[in-house]
């Protein structure tokens, strides 16, 4: 379905992406972790096609979308929607406005700077809305949300490109746990019941065990794991993050449980 | 790939509907503001058509006439125009010289305004309203009334055309300075007030090096505009190549090819300040 084949991306000297290959056959929820300056963004980045890959190649179906430019290019980014760490909503925006910046590609430049969309359009992006839990927040400014709440508007406005991939880029890393654990229980549900894949930059151990069915490990670059969660042991995570031995997950985490579960946790790694 | 709809409860459909009336509101009132809108261009026009003395319709079609007897003299005695290039070189570079002493001092007193009046920096609160107006007035009175006055008084020459320039770009500098500043991070002046630093201190080391690349890049653009001001203050006695100007073009038949020696050096200036004020501007925001 998709496959990454020695994907590569430099900046001068600066190898950001080095020859990530790996292939994916059927929708599933993969976590991509590592530590910051792994080159996971980038990675992303490079996916969604609003950076250019230095080398490689990124097939989706029988397509090669790696070298498209205009409109096809603009097409794959609709069919491959983005989820940013900083949410990057439109904040003066309302935020059904905001969602409905997902049908962007499907819309002229002149309707749009009327700010003119069909009816049902508005419709679907309330019901979407309601499917997160925010739609009593429709008529309000996206800046006037809380973190939490933006990154759902994020989620419908992906969820509005009708996309068969959402690519999240560290979607919880400015959230509290509370609404960290709210996003993420949404892009997996979102997983479950729309079959779209999703693939999440994360930077902690604990919620890429708990929401992930594959997770990919990046050091400097390069993929240095690539499994299920259950294989992930301490040894492999160290790896990963380039720790010592005194390194324990509990330094990676955010998760709320972690207190109490640090104890069971252990366990499951040991 | 199943669509992402939500069984739709009640709640969703009220707000659906809100929001659908929110919609039409609002595009009632980008209709209307957009309906006013053309209405006030028409009638603005309509309105500066009838005070004209000659009328648009029946002059427009005129317009090129100048243009096009400037153009074919030119073309006759073009074996003569490196001559009147080198000619008129010597007043060019005096319109620069005005435009350059008059940026200068007007983006001095300017920054001294403009932090004056920053809401946050200023050195006295309540007197923010004072340097605002003052700057207003600045920017009010046309330079070129400044320069007749001062040419009046002082005699004519480049001095009393520096003096009005200067003090518009003061005014104007001003404002776009202080716009800059207002958006300054506060913190830097804050750590140095601590310190005991004077205001004069605070706001030398704090403010200047975090907007230093705007003002620039702002006085550069007043620059440009300032070669234009200085060689248009020219036709009324301030000498320069507007001085020359005037001249070639007042005196009738014969000294067109002149007008077009002089439209090129001035063309050739604002193109080359343009090139240089540009560049520097990108290496200024690229750090």
């Amino acid at each position: 379905m998709l496959k990454i084949d020695a994907l590569t991306k430099s900046f001068g000297q600066k190898v950001a992406v080095d020859n990530v290959t790996f292939d994916v056959d059927k929708p599933m929820m993969i976590g991509i972790i590592g530590r910051s300056g792994a080159g996971k963004s980038t990675l992303l980045r490079i996916m969604n096609r609003m950076d250019n890959a230095t080398s490689g190649s990124i097939t989706f179906g029988n397509v090669d979308v790696t070298g498209a430019t205009g409109a096809v290019k603009r097409q794959w980014q609709s069919r491959c929607a983005m989820i940013f760490q900083q949410f990057n909503l439109v904040p003066r925006m309302d935020v059904v406005s905001n969602v409905l910046h997902g049908t962007l590609n499907r819309r002229s430049t002149l309707a749009t700077m009327f700010n003119l969309y069909p009816q049902d359009e508005i419709h679907k992006a309330i019901e979407i809305l309601g499917r997160l839990g925010i739609a009593e927040h429709a008529p309000k400014r996206a800046d006037a949300l809380s973190g939490g709440q933006q990154q759902r508007v994020a989620i419908a406005r992906a969820l509005m490109q009708d996309p068969e991939i959402i690519l999240a880029d560290e979607p919880i890393a400015s959230l509290d746990p509370m609404n960290a654990q709210v996003v993420m229980d949404a892009l997996r549900r979102i997983h479950e019941e729309d079959g779209r894949m999703v693939i999440a930059n994360l930077h902690t151990l604990d919620t890429a065990r708990r929401y992930c069915d594959r997770v990919i490990g990046m050091r400097d670059g390069q993929v240095v794991f690539d499994g299920a969660p259950e294989l992930l042991t301490t040894d492999a995570a160290r790896d990963i993050y380039g720790a010592g031995a005194d390194f324990s997950e509990e330094a990676t985490s955010t998760q709320i449980e972690t207190l109490d579960q640090a104890g069971s946790l252990e366990l499951l790694s040991a | 790939m199943s669509d992402a709809t939500h069984t739709g409860s009640n709640s969703t459909e009220f707000i659906q509907h809100s929001y659908l009336a929110l919609v039409r509101r609002r595009r009632t009132y980008g209709g209307l503001t957009l309906a006013i809108f053309v209405l006030l261009m028409v009638s603005g026009f309509m309105i500066a058509d009838d005070r004209n003395a000659g009328g648009f319709w029946s002059g427009w079609h005129q317009v090129l006439d100048f243009p096009k007897d400037v153009f074919s003299e030119a073309w006759e005695k073009r074996a003569e125009l490196p001559a009147s290039l080198a000619k008129y070189f010597p007043s060019l570079i005096e319109t620069i010289n005005i435009a350059v002493a008059s940026t200068l001092i007007g983006a001095l007193f300017g920054l001294v305004l403009s932090l004056l009046s920053t809401r946050g920096l200023a050195r006295w609160p309540r007197a923010i309203p004072l340097f605002r107006r003052l700057m207003d007035i600045l920017r009010a009175i046309p330079e070129i009334v400044v320069a007749l006055v001062l040419i009046f008084v002082l005699g004519g020459g480049p001095i009393p055309a520096m003096i009005a320039i200067a003090l518009h770009t003061a005014g104007a500098l001003g404002k776009m300075f202080s716009e800059v500043a207002e958006n300054s991070d506060l913190k830097p002046v804050d750590g140095l007030r601590s310190t005991g630093a004077t205001w004069a201190q605070s706001m030398m080391l704090g403010v200047l090096p975090q907007v230093a690349p705007n003002f620039l890049s702002y006085a550069l653009l007043r620059f440009e505009i300032n070669i234009r001001a200085s060689a248009i203050l020219g036709f009324v006695g301030a000498g320069g190549i507007g001085a020359e100007l005037s001249r070639a073009m007042a005196w009738g038949p014969g000294r067109f090819d002149e007008a077009a020696a002089i439209f090129l050096l001035l063309f050739g200036t604002i193109v080359f300040f343009d090139q240089v004020s540009s560049r520097y501007r990108n290496k200024l925001t690229e750090g």
